[in-house]
């Protein structure tokens, strides 16, 4: 039974600047990443092949250079990794995304069955949440969100029962396989690759999958199958902040000039 | 006739043949270390020889040394002793009285007082080991009061009373030497009895001295005293380069990383097994050991010994050994949290007077752990991954690295222009602390006149912490880019704050290719205020200060004075000094790495360091470290010590400043 991780190189945000100018972000030499999220969804998926020996795949939508993201995903130990790269699959938004990979999984599951998909709950670039449960949809696999703890997997029975961390509150569902799940951080601590590993990913083949092998109609992929685009992105304007009291000299009666003033914006409750 | 040669051959035919093949034995045992060379700059090798073996001079660091000195001199010369004892028994009518005359006497004379010097240090070091044995003598595996070293001990003092009985004997009956004063009052001891049991006294005590002689040849190489044959070539064999420095490791499939199995040990950590002695001086100034931790660097040297003798006959056949080098620990085991309880501070390997490297073993072990198994306490998971990704430790933006210049205006680093690179380092750049050091030093060396410049974003952490915690595929990789980017922008000159950065960029990198100069900041200064590029007209109001040595400025590249002159110039007056200090300094429990790990077996080492700092009542504790800086302040928070500042060097004379 395969288990699939769908992964996303992002740019490491907390470097991202927009350009005053042109309200664009500038990636010129930001560094890429392995979207946070799913390196958790990564070492679920490994964690089931220790303890199972379910069969690993990663699956990443990207250019060409995502193919080192991927290659971090063998160096952990995922026994294979698909590129899914094609000119035309450029500029999607999540729903020509979850297009393309549910026709990846799709195609995987010809080859043998697959029992879960995982996905970081959301990216860091993006911050929609929508791939995941687009893929579910497509799929029609059972969706199951925001998930920290797999509780038990019944393969006789073919069921899965998982926790959701909800706001403020734990939910446990149950569900049939074959399922996708969207992972948060608490669900594991990522593993660390070992360098023999590291160097076996060196030369890891990387598959590559375009169009001519997934066959997706060109006008539902892409920028052409993407009913939405971003029209503008800015900062937001931040209001001039002001410094009250003397902290140096007066510690104690600034914070109760602080407290006071919380208090007043209705930010503290008493 | 005294001797019996025909029994005396046989016998000590036999006894040679078992030393020899004993030590045969430890040497092969020794071979299955793997290839390192210690036979380069051989002269260094042969004055570090008689220094630190004929001249002990570490033996010496320790009031109590002198007695081992006169008791190593004593064996020395008595080996001459032995030797023509020995040869008296192999060959008829062979002995001193061969030698021309004035030789003769001068040797009898000399044999019969040094055997009195050997005979007191032997009684000087049973009082000791019985009634005022000191606490580090003992440890969970070890004790004082040891059977061996008792036994040993023991042996001595035979050898010394029997040969003050034959020699006795001899006067007595009218065949002794003439310049053995000693010998002669023996022989007033035994003048009542007839020339018959003289004879017998003699041909006994001969014979004692003979058996015990090859007895204690034979226990040698089987006991913890073989030091007594590896010591001196260990003291030859030691490691030229900066302690911290481990030899780089090729980054190719199917090669091994690190130690996990004694086999991939160097033969000279192997032989290091066999030269010590058991002394616990190591585990006397470990700072680890002092707090209640699972390491103690002469376990580890112990451990690696007894694996070595455990496993040594599989490992030679080529199969691997039954008892794992690192696990739960145990005999010829070291536990995992004992090689993370390592702060790399060197102190083990400054004081050990026989020179073995205990830390670069942790090192090897550590990396074994960190690359091939990807087994590490949890925290560090977050250190490395920022590494490398941000390279820095708390993953921060590269961008935010300039921060700190704020008020001074852009100071970049122009290839061709700047004469000094000033790099930073992660804490100078991020920690806001340590921010206010840089701006100190930035306006030093502006009010010196000095050209400087920074790297700003594109500078990368030096990769100190990674490398010390084992991660050397990290570390090569940062090391690799740093070098590159460093030859690309033609610097020549660099000036740190940080004594991690310092030694890294310093020693580390000379191992790829960088060979510039690299001055801390302490070294830096105390040049501008000597060349009087740098005037300090005020005197900074910092009351008494005293100062803690970092354990990467001073031990491991032996800078004490600059920082200390530096003080001397901006306040007026030479810091005090704590209880352990320069060579004897005790870690603030930052290094290699522990900066980035949890601390909750026993106490705490910086608690330990500020406790020491506090009894001397100073206004102010100097130091020349980021995480030195940390751990004392943090410290003295706890011990409710906040009366007392602590300040880096520059920032005091920053204050002495017009």
């Amino acid at each position: 039974m395969l288990v699939i991780s769908c992964i996303k190189q992002v740019p490491d945000t907390t470097q991202v600047k927009i350009d005053p100018v042109t309200n664009t972000l500038i990636r010129e030499g930001i560094p890429f990443i392995v979207n946070p999220y799913d390196t958790h969804a990564l070492e679920e998926s490994l964690r089931l092949k220790d303890t199972y020996g379910m069969r690993t795949v990663a699956l990443s939508m990207g250019p060409p250079n995502t193919e080192v993201t991927l290659r971090k995903a063998c160096a952990l130990g995922i026994d294979e990794a698909i590129l899914l790269s094609d000119r035309c699959f450029g500029g999607a938004d999540t729903l020509a995304t979850s297009r393309v990979l549910s026709a990846a999984i799709e195609r995987l599951a010809k080859r043998e069955a697959v029992g879960i998909v995982f996905c970081g709950k959301q990216t860091i670039d993006g911050d929609t949440a929508q791939v995941g449960p687009g893929i579910a949809t497509r799929l029609g696999f059972t969706q199951l969100t925001l998930v920290d703890r797999i509780e038990h997997i019944d393969f006789l029975k073919k069921r899965i029962r998982v926790r959701r961390k909800l706001e403020g509150r734990h939910e446990i569902v149950e569900a049939p396989l074959p399922v996708m799940i969207t992972v948060v951080r608490e669900l594991n601590r990522p593993r660390y690759p070992s360098v023999p590993m590291r160097l076996e990913a060196e030369d890891a083949t990387i598959t590559v999958w375009d169009n001519r092998v997934l066959q997706l109609d060109a006008e539902t992929v892409g920028l052409k199958g993407s009913p939405t685009w971003v029209s503008k992105i800015f900062s937001p304007q931040r209001d001039q902040g002001e410094i009250i009291g003397d902290g140096v000299h007066d510690p104690e009666g600034t914070a109760g000039l602080l407290i006071e003033k919380l208090m007043s914006k209705d930010l503290l409750a008493v | 006739m005294l001797i019996d040669h025909a029994l005396f051959i046989p016998l000590f035919a036999i006894a040679v043949a078992t030393f020899c093949y004993s030590c045969y034995q430890r040497l092969q045992l020794v071979a299955v270390g793997s290839p390192e060379n210690r036979f380069d700059q051989l002269g260094v090798r042969l004055a570090g020889t008689l220094s630190f073996a004929f001249g002990q001079k570490r033996v010496l660091a320790r009031p109590y040394g002198v007695n081992h000195f006169f008791l190593f001199w004593a064996f020395m010369l008595l080996l001459i002793a032995n030797g023509m004892f020995l040869l008296e028994g192999l060959i008829p009518g062979a002995g001193l009285n061969r030698l021309p005359t004035p030789l003769h006497h001068g040797l009898a004379l000399v044999f019969d007082l040094v055997s009195v010097v050997a005979l007191a240090s032997v009684a000087v070091a049973l009082v000791r080991r019985l009634f005022f044995a000191p606490a580090y003598l003992e440890n969970d595996y070890t004790s004082a009061k040891s059977g061996e070293a008792l036994l040993i001990l023991a042996l001595i003092a035979t050898l010394m009373i029997a040969f003050f009985v034959l020699n006795g004997a001899q006067i007595a009956l009218g065949k002794g030497e003439a310049w053995q004063p000693v010998s002669a009052l023996f022989a007033g001891g035994l003048g009542g009895l007839s020339p018959a049991a003289l004879g017998g006294v003699a041909a006994a005590s001969w014979w004692t001295h003979a058996v015990v002689l090859l007895l204690f040849m034979n226990l040698l190489p089987r006991s913890k005293h073989m030091h007594i044959l590896t010591a001196i070539p260990n003291c030859f064999l030691r490691n030229l380069e900066n302690g911290t420095v481990q030899p780089r490791e090729e980054f190719k499939k199917g090669a091994r990383f690190g130690v996990s199995g004694v086999d991939q040990f160097t033969w000279k950590d192997l032989l290091d097994g066999f030269s010590c002695t058991e002394c616990g001086r190591c585990q006397d100034v470990c700072p680890a050991f002092n707090t209640g931790k699972p390491l103690n660097p002469r376990r580890v040297i112990h451990d690696v010994k007894l694996n070595v003798l455990a496993n040594g006959a599989s490992l030679k056949e080529g199969c691997a050994g039954q008892v794992p080098l690192i696990g739960e620990a145990g005999e010829g085991t070291v536990s995992e949290e004992a090689l993370w309880s390592c702060t790399t501070c060197g102190a083990c390997l400054s004081i050990c007077p026989v020179l073995i490297e205990h830390m670069p073993k942790i090192t090897k072990m550590r990396r074994h752990l960190v690359q091939e198994k990807a087994k590490f306490p949890e925290e560090l998971l977050n250190l490395f991954e920022n590494m490398e990704q941000r390279s820095n430790p708390w993953g921060i933006a590269p961008s935010e690295r300039a921060k700190w210049l704020a008020t001074l205006g852009e100071r970049p680093f122009t290839p061709g222009q700047t004469e000094y690179l000033l790099f930073v380092g992660c804490a100078g750049a991020f920690d806001s602390r340590t921010k206010q050091v840089t701006v100190a030093l930035a306006t030093i060396l502006d009010a010196a006149g000095v050209s400087w410049g920074i790297l700003g974003k594109d500078e990368q952490c030096c990769g100190d912490s990674v490398r010390r915690l084992g991660n050397e595929y990290l570390f090569d990789k940062m090391a690799r880019e740093n070098v590159a980017r460093f030859k690309e922008k033609g610097v020549a000159k660099v000036v740190t704050q940080c004594p991690h950065c310092f030694n890294t960029l310093k020693n580390d990198y000379r191992q790829y290719g960088l060979e510039v100069e690299v001055l801390h900041h302490s070294e830096l200064i105390e040049q501008l205020i000597a060349d009087r590029k740098l005037r300090l007209p005020k005197k900074a109001s910092v009351g008494k200060t005293i100062f803690h040595d970092s354990c990467y400025l001073g031990r491991h590249n032996d800078t004490y004075e600059a920082p200390r002159q530096v003080l001397q110039a901006a306040t007026g007056a030479r810091p005090d000094e704590f209880g352990r200090a320069k060579e004897n300094g005790f870690c603030c429990g930052a290094g290699g790495g522990r900066m980035w790990m949890e601390e909750q077996t026993g106490t705490r080492i910086n608690l330990e360091r500020v406790k020491e700092a506090v009894e001397r009542q100073p206004d102010t504790v100097c130091v020349s470290c980021p995480y030195c800086m940390t751990m004392m302040e943090d410290g003295l928070k706890d011990v409710g010590g906040e009366g007392v500042r602590v300040r880096d060097i520059a920032e005091v004379v920053a204050e002495a400043l017009a």
